[in-house]
């Protein structure tokens, strides 16, 4: 496939963006200057990159626990990411939610939560809306393997069909449901079958590589605006990070779950070297160009930390605030 | 202009959706039975016919999605109505009711609220036993960040499904099967009733009497048996369990000095729980007698008409808890 320049290059920074941001907490975390339970996204930044770019501002997205890619790809604000993450009044939710709770309804971003598979029927409920008002809109909902557990998936599934919604269900397949392997909660790992009994068009893609999330997204996002919706995407994947904060869940450590081995060998899938290589060996980028964005990236990153640390905390008289509207 | 005309409870409600559908498109009601008189009564008249089934949507039954559905639509700038005929089936929405659209607004900052309706209808009695007949609204009112309201004469059930549709916020709007066939003056046009205010539906002075739903048309009867052994009795409607409209009731305590509360739920922690609690550490001086509490016993509800007729308190339970009071 041929792909402007400008396009490959924002979808190689819009990954950048992510990996850097998550690492940068793994510090923080550590020092406890960071107190809020954090899902890192490392290793899965092709799926909300490539899923970004398929969508526009008008589109809807809800993301689930893991929410920071999915909230940076939407357009979200790094600043106001990181000012939720330390708990200060200027983040995206005004500290009350924290890095479960991102939000930019500005972009579309209308909100993360972490009871699993629960923003799922949000998302076709925002999809209905925008067909109830005739708009050519998408909702887009991110969950991952182990939301497939959960019932009202299917009955989202089920209404989604027949309403002939424009939602996307984006299962990101990363092979663990917290500690548990996918293969000890499911009979079969062809999620994207469950698409089947309900007559929603479906695909598998490798989660790892942007083009192919890109483009599956795409034809996703294309059906649903042609009033062939809904679509189901199963993304393969993997979490370089363990389920929550920067601890590995490599077996020999303290969590003790995956095997060494395996985590290495998705080492080598990661989503952004490959894409590196791609971009150097295929499309003919320059090192040093890749190296002056990841530089401004790093510095971005750095900047959206120091101004966050320098945000005031909310104030606790203010605690009750928002209860109602 | 106003011309008022006797309204029955359910097409009450109708005229509600009718009206607050024709003059906001964001509107829209959805939920089991929308097109089935057998399932919500009349109060879902003639609106598919006006509206078509783009805003007036029989949905399967999948009572977690199609709650999240409504509350997604709302975060996307809709105003749904979401029902359940029974509210125990509610039970299955938790999730989007109060994990989410209760949570929402306060767990984003205040970047996005979520003005949903969620109705549910209590269908008490007919043998219906334990899991068609459950009055839930204690565990809503439980949580920060929902409304609760529970209309009990036509009048407040146009009023506050109106006032219920506006509000930006979620309500989780409660009738009664019961007092569907209840009749009243109620104007033609458009009107609110506050939420959070209750009303005083008669004046007394020897004792107050607090309820809620279908307990008020029994607690009315019960100021009229009392009236005549002598005793003047002061009837609040609640209307609004939550937010509870705390000075009504402290105000008619502070005057009558007795006070009885009548619930459709369960006793324990209920909403006769929480009055009882308010009046006590806020005008205890006042108080001349122990609280009583008229509500349901701690038990499922059963099936068998003896065994309903022992379990349902109605108005003369209400008389017998006054008559505890020793004048």
């Amino acid at each position: 496939m041929d792909y402007a320049n400008d396009f490959l290059e924002g979808l190689y920074k819009a990954m950048l963006r992510i990996r850097l941001c998550e690492e940068s907490i793994v510090e923080p975390i550590l020092k406890r200057e960071v107190l809020c339970p954090c899902h890192l996204y490392s290793g899965q930044e092709a799926i909300a990159a490539g899923l970004g770019a398929s969508l526009h501002e008008r589109d809807y997205v809800f993301s689930n626990h893991r929410s920071h890619g999915h909230f940076l790809a939407k357009g979200g604000s790094m600043a106001g990411m990181f000012a939720e993450i330390y708990g200060r009044e200027t983040g995206c939710s005004r500290g009350r939610g924290g890095s479960m709770h991102l939000i930019d309804p500005g972009v579309g971003m209308l909100g993360s939560a972490p009871i699993v598979s629960g923003t799922i029927s949000l998302a076709i409920g925002a999809a209905l809306a925008g067909k109830i008002r005739q708009e050519d809109r998408v909702a887009v909902t991110f969950f991952g393997d182990g939301a497939t557990g959960e019932g009202v998936l299917y009955e989202a599934l089920n209404f989604a069909a027949l309403m002939k919604l424009p939602v996307i269900f984006v299962c990101e397949n990363n092979y663990y449901a917290t500690h548990m392997p996918v293969r000890d909660c499911r009979v079969t790992n062809n999620i994207h079958k469950i698409a089947d009994p309900f007559c929603i068009d479906k695909a598998e893609v490798d989660g790892n590589d942007v083009l192919k999330v890109y483009e599956a997204g795409r034809k996703a996002v294309e059906k649903c605006r042609n009033g062939e919706g809904p679509f189901f995407l199963e993304c393969l994947t993997y979490r370089l990070r363990g389920h929550v904060g920067p601890d590995d869940n490599v077996q020999g450590q303290h969590t003790d779950i995956r095997p060494p081995e395996e985590v290495e060998n998705w080492r080598q899938k990661d989503p952004i070297m490959n894409y590196e290589k791609k971009l150097v060996g295929q499309y003919s980028f320059d090192v040093d160009a890749l190296n002056k964005i990841k530089m401004d990236v790093a510095a971005e990153v750095k900047n959206a930390h120091v101004s966050a640390k320098n945000s005031p905390y909310p104030d606790r008289k203010n605690v009750l605030r928002y209860v109602f509207k | 202009m106003s011309s008022n005309r006797k309204l029955g409870y359910s097409l009450a409600i109708n005229e509600a959706f009718h009206q607050m559908m024709a003059t906001d498109p964001s509107v829209f009601l959805m939920g089991q039975g929308t097109k089935s008189p057998w399932y919500v009564g009349n109060t879902a008249k003639d609106l598919l016919d006006r509206f078509g089934t783009s805003r007036v949507i029989d949905t399967p039954i999948s009572e977690n999605a199609m709650t999240g559905a409504a509350v997604g639509a709302a975060l996307a700038g809709m105003k749904p109505i979401v029902v359940h005929p029974r509210m125990d089936f509610m039970l299955y929405a938790f999730d989007p009711i109060i994990n989410q659209a209760a949570n929402w607004y306060y767990m984003n900052g205040g970047r996005l609220s979520v003005p949903v309706v969620i109705w549910g209808i209590i269908n008490r009695g007919g043998e219906q036993a334990a899991q068609h007949s459950q009055a839930l609204h204690a565990m809503f009112a439980h949580t920060p960040g929902l409304k609760v309201v529970m209309p009990a004469t036509p009048y407040d059930a146009k009023g506050l499904m109106i006032a219920a549709i506006r509000d930006p916020n979620p309500v989780v709007y409660i009738d009664d099967r019961w007092l569907y066939s209840c009749e009243e003056d109620v104007p033609e046009e458009i009107y609110e009733v506050e939420i959070g205010k209750g009303v005083i539906r008669k004046k007394g002075k020897d004792c107050t009497i607090v309820a809620v739903s279908y307990m008020v048309p029994e607690a009315m009867k019960a100021v009229d048996v009392l009236a005549e052994d002598g005793i003047s009795a002061e009837l609040v409607d609640l209307r609004t369990v939550k937010p509870l409209d705390k000075e009504i009731i402290l105000s008619s305590v502070r005057k009558t000095g007795r006070l009885v509360v009548a619930d459709v739920g369960w006793q324990s922690f209920g909403i006769s729980a929480e009055v009882a609690a308010l009046v006590a550490a806020e005008v205890f001086e006042f108080l001349k007698a122990p609280i009583q509490r008229v509500a349901l016993p701690d038990c499922p509800a059963p099936a068998s008409s003896p065994l309903e007729k022992a379990y349902y308190p109605m108005g003369e339970d209400i008389v017998e808890a006054v008559k505890r009071f020793n004048f």
